[in-house]
């Protein structure tokens, strides 16, 4: 299940929904992407804003999702992604995943955070007490969604 | 065809979205790129150094070999920082 929204989500709550009735659960595993402020990287944070490629967006998650459910047994999955104006400590996307045994649901919560920073269509555009930029990709998002052996079918 | 900008390429050309009738020479999206940069200064600031652009054809990760056709939806974009 993928969602992209410019509301809030509550975390507990959405992973409550998401095991409804799924008995043959094992383990969950979840990660929770947040708006910091890092003090040590530039100018105080006072902002960060999320544009998206409606139409695209939900597409490239909704193939990434299937992608990891290809690639591992899953029960359940789901991906929240906001867009729009947040502030340093709100919440932007949460992943989670489900599965018999840990394993299964632990890597594949990671894959789907590292394959989504490169592939989703979503620009961060930060600011910050001396203007506004917008923010640079990272070499190791590159780094970190290429151990997974990118293919081309969702590339 | 029409063509889509996000973040600061969108920034740069002024506008998110435009309609536009390349000639039948150009059937690539790298092609398209050249061509959309000769048409006004900010097209040619926005498009300045392709090598750090991304593009998709009908909402889909392309190359910029790829071939693209009328009625095509052709975006041009930084690369994304999701997440």
């Amino acid at each position: 299940m993928i969602r992209v929204q410019g509301d809030d989500f509550e975390p507990g709550a959405e992973i409550d929904r998401l095991l409804d009735g799924h008995t043959a659960v094992g383990g969950v595993a979840s990660f929770i992407g947040v708006v910091r402020d890092d003090p040590e990287h530039g100018p105080a944070l006072r902002a960060m804003t999320l544009e998206h490629y409606p139409g695209m967006t939900e597409r490239m998650l909704a193939a990434i999702e299937q992608e990891a459910n290809h690639r591992w047994d899953l029960c359940a999955s789901l991906i929240v992604h906001r867009y729009g104006r947040m502030v340093p400590g709100d919440r932007i996307v949460l992943v989670v995943t489900a599965a018999r045994h840990r394993q299964a649901a632990l890597e594949s919560c990671q894959f789907l955070i590292d394959w989504l920073k490169t592939k989703a269509p979503f620009w961060k555009r930060e600011e910050t007490e001396d203007g506004e930029r917008w923010v640079q990709a990272q070499a190791r998002d590159d780094v970190a969604a290429a151990k997974w052996q990118i293919e081309p079918s969702v590339d | 065809m029409e063509v889509l900008y996000f973040a600061w390429v969108r920034d740069r050309v002024g506008t998110g979205r435009e309609h536009v009738n390349p000639p039948d020479t150009v059937t690539t999206v790298g092609e398209l790129a050249l061509w959309l940069a000769t048409q006004s200064r900010e097209h040619a600031e926005a498009f300045r150094d392709c090598d750090v652009l991304r593009a998709a054809v009908n909402q889909e990760h392309v190359s910029f070999g790829h071939p693209i056709a009328a009625g095509d939806e052709i975006a041009f974009f930084p690369p994304m920082t999701g997440g």
